[in-house]
């Protein structure tokens, strides 16, 4: 099952714990699964249907270009990173 | 991978652009001529915030010659939206407003308005003539400033967010970070050392010597044709369209040579002024900006507050680290401390760590890429920690940073683990260097070191290749040419042909003409765009085989291709042979290649310097100077060594003297290259390079992306050259005469 980091701003929404493991095959898949594991986490990363400008995902270590459409293996890592602006492309 | 597996990667041919570069007939945008041209001008703030209680254009639009002139009431008001500026999202209200402020003044050299005349010089007379009735508000100008609670506020619709979430804080804080790993107080519990230290760094200019420019011309059909300096010419495109609301594909950009970017020309400025007054005219216009303009109306990269505490236990091993990281994005959102805190403690292996990262807003233009945005601010004070601490423990500051160096599997603060990365052999690169062991052969001399990490992007990038009778190919790309990334492009695509890198023909070409194409910059070209010519070239290897299979009344997957020769069985034919048979065997052959590529690697340089400083002055004279960088395939050793070179520059000038001079009422005193300081051949020695390759296994080739990590080192080498030097640690940006004289004073009391 794929494992999803949980920034320190965001673990009021986890109670607390940093990482949590949920289904999914794509990154949109694992947000759905986590928001029925931890709601409000949905909201706090996508607006409406995308990542939100400031956000982006990382899976087993390197920031996607494909945002929600990524593929996650089952044992793959997924990390939302605060990308502001400069470098890091918030795609 | 290594350099003698190649026949065209690894060495060193020379540039396809060197001929005009060098004979002054390659056409940059100032040298740009249409027929019926009119000239541009941009009327400035003299303020660093105000509000614009009205603009009256009456008596400039009465000067003789005067075409037109706009302010942002002329833009499109539509509803705002986030729009991609090349490097990251902002809302189209903040670039728009960039472009021309609407209601209020953020900086001094805000644009205010444009003006198209018959010359330049009646342009700016009638930008003389335009009045504008400014309520002078109090400034701020320094993050730490700008965060107190009763500090002026910029944007009052502009609320501090912290991941997502909305705060409801009205400040100068736009956002709000944490990156948190381990347990911070356990971390700092087994340190047997802690140091802790704050540190101020700088507003710095990128320095390209050419100034921005642009003419535009909105046509009768509706299509507005632009041709420029940039970066990113769709970014250009996408950019202007969004704030002209027309479509992307009603804009047409055409880059010229560019004369120097450093990230400073991704942002955009000038097309959409431009735009709109040839719209108003039925002409083209020309904008040409001053260095003046340059200075106060372009971004700069963010000056900083940090505070950096480090904890290690006695056998040299880091426990714990946490930053505090704030940055000045300038008058709009967007710092760099995004980058800052990915890159703040990426060169080691730390298990506990935490970094807070605030955007805060100031009076200052609003800031842009700048070679590793973010990171050199955090490396230099990183780097002075580090060697703060080594030195405590009586440990080899090499040896310290070995012992501690990130390596594949390593796990970054903000989350991702490292694959395949060259952190430990850049470092044994230094330590094995004759440079660290030379003497240093004199009074008030020191050695620094330094090393620093920048993750580099991928991002979308396309080509086409078409091939030539003559055996030669012609290839289309949309990445404006920087370093010598024509060539480096080039390469790779006569690497997979079997042919010479001169027998590649490479064009940059307007938007029209090629897929869209990223940036030129974070590090991407030769990875990414260089990625689009290999897989173009694949395409081309893949039909020439068909060519050849029916030439030789063969199947296609029986033909082989080695180093230009194609063959199967007893059968052989060149590259060129066949290439003069393509009209008889089916027509021409056109090879694309359009990437988005995943496989990004992280570079990390590393600085050996050597100071003199002046005890009775503060003048700090770099006496020798190593700069070591894992390109991880070096596909042009001399583009690489020039990159490493150049940017060693910028970062010993940032160290040293450059710095945004701002009076109490935020106007910059030193706005020409007079009093703003860069380094000169004459105060440098030749900057020695080591290339290290430990190659990407993300990349056909093994490139990284050479073109940033080289200047985040040099201010922490220096300011730990200058440490055993004078005595004195320094934690301010620029390590100036009287910056460092103030330093042995207050030791000396």
């Amino acid at each position: 099952m794929p494992t999803v980091y949980i920034p320190t701003l965001l673990q009021n929404l986890t109670g607390g714990r940093s990482s949590v493991e949920v289904e999914g095959e794509t990154v949109r898949r694992v947000i759905d699964n986590l928001e029925r594991a931890c709601p409000g986490l949905r909201e706090r990363l996508l607006d409406q249907d995308r990542l939100r400008p400031n956000i982006s995902v990382a899976v087993d270590g390197e920031v996607t270009p494909m945002g929600l459409l990524e593929p996650v293996g089952p044992a793959s890592e997924v990390h939302f990173i605060a990308a502001i602006k400069g470098g890091v492309a918030s795609r | 991978m290594k350099t003698q597996e190649y026949t065209v990667v690894g060495t060193r041919p020379i540039r396809h652009d060197g001929a005009d570069k060098v004979t002054g007939r390659a056409q940059y945008g100032a040298d740009f001529q249409m027929a019926g041209l009119l000239h541009g001008h941009i009327l400035r703030s003299p303020h660093a915030h105000a509000q614009i209680r009205s603009i009256d254009t009456s008596k400039a639009a009465k000067l003789p010659g005067v075409k037109a002139i706009i302010t942002a009431d002329d833009f499109p008001q539509g509803p705002d939206r986030m729009v991609d500026l090349g490097e990251g999202d902002t809302p189209l209200s903040y670039a728009r407003g960039n472009v021309l402020a609407k209601g209020k003044a953020l900086y001094r050299g805000h644009a205010v308005a444009g003006i198209a005349a018959i010359s330049a010089h009646v342009a700016e007379e009638a930008a003389g003539l335009i009045e504008v009735d400014y309520e002078v508000l109090p400034c701020v100008l320094t993050a730490p400033e700008a965060m107190r609670e009763d500090a002026p506020v910029l944007h009052a619709d502009l609320k501090t967010k912290e991941f997502g979430e909305q705060t409801g804080r009205t400040s100068n804080i736009a956002e709000h970070f944490r990156h948190e790993m381990g347990n911070i107080e356990t971390g700092f519990a087994e340190a047997d050392v802690i140091v802790e230290r704050e540190f101020h760094t700088a507003t710095v200019h990128q320095g390209y010597i050419e100034p921005h420019n642009t003419t535009a011309l909105w046509n009768n059909d509706g299509r507005i044709l632009i041709w420029c300096s940039t970066q990113g010419s769709f970014v250009v495109r996408d950019v202007t369209a969004c704030i002209l609301d027309v479509p992307v594909s009603q804009v047409k950009v055409t880059p010229m040579e560019i004369g120097g970017g450093f990230g400073g020309k991704i942002p955009v400025y000038l097309e959409p002024v431009a735009a709109m007054l040839s719209r108003k005219t039925g002409k083209p216009v020309k904008i040409v900006m001053s260095r003046k303009d340059v200075f106060e109306g372009t971004g700069p990269t963010p000056g900083s507050y940090i505070k950096v505490k480090i904890g290690s236990r006695k056998d040299g091993r880091i426990t714990a680290a946490q930053a505090y990281l704030a940055y000045e994005a300038g008058a709009y959102p967007g710092a760099m401390v995004g980058p800052g805190g990915m890159c703040v403690f990426a060169a080691y292996d730390i298990a506990n760590v935490v970094i807070d990262g605030f955007d805060v807003v100031v009076n200052k233009p609003s800031t842009a890429a700048y070679r590793a945005p973010g990171a050199t601010n955090a490396a230099f004070a990183t780097e002075t920690v580090v060697d703060e601490i080594a030195e405590k423990l009586g440990i080899d500051p090499l040896e310290f940073r070995l012992k501690n160096a990130a390596k594949e599997g390593t796990r970054r603060a903000d989350g991702p683990k490292y694959r395949r990365i060259g952190c430990v052999e850049v470092i044994e690169a230094m330590k094995n260097h004759p440079h660290y062991s030379a003497p240093l052969g004199g009074p008030n001399r020191g050695r620094g070191v330094a090393v620093g990490f920048w993750f580099n992007i991928g991002l979308p990038s396309s080509c086409t290749i078409s091939v030539n009778a003559d055996g030669t190919v012609n290839l289309v790309e949309g990445s404006t040419d920087i370093g010598g990334t024509r060539t480096s492009i080039a390469m790779q695509a006569a690497e997979v042909l079997g042919i010479s890198a001169a027998d590649v023909h490479p064009t940059v070409v307007d938007t029209d003409s090629v897929g869209f194409t990223a940036v030129t910059g974070g590090s991407r070209t030769t990875f990414a765009t260089g990625w689009a010519a290999y897989e173009a070239a694949q395409d081309i290897v893949r039909q020439m085989k068909e060519r050849a299979a029916k030439l030789w009344e063969t199947e296609a997957a029986s033909v082989e291709l080695e180093r230009g020769l194609f063959r199967s069985g007893d059968k052989a034919m060149s590259f060129a042979d066949l290439a003069a048979k393509l009209e008889s065997t089916g027509g021409p052959v056109v090879g694309r290649g359009a990437v988005n590529p995943r496989g990004v690697g992280g570079s990390f340089s590393g600085n050996i310097v050597d100071v003199e400083v002046d005890p009775e002055t503060g003048k700090v004279t770099i006496l020798r100077f190593t700069a070591v960088q894992d390109a991880g395939k070096a596909i042009h050793p001399s583009y690489v060594e020039g990159q490493m070179q150049g940017g060693s520059v910028q970062g010993i000038g940032w160290a040293l003297n450059e710095e945004y001079y701002m009076n109490r009422d935020g106007a910059m005193t030193n706005s020409s290259l007079l009093d703003y300081r860069m380094p000169t051949a004459l105060d440098l020695p030749m900057i020695d390079t080591v290339i290290v390759e430990v190659a990407n296994p993300g990349h056909p080739f093994g490139v990284r992306g050479v073109g940033e990590a080289n200047i985040i080192p040099p201010p922490g080498a220096i300011a730990n050259a200058i440490y055993r030097a004078a005595g004195v640690r320094m934690n301010r940006l620029p390590m100036n005469p009287p910056a460092i004289m103030q330093a042995i004073w207050n030791q000396r009391d």
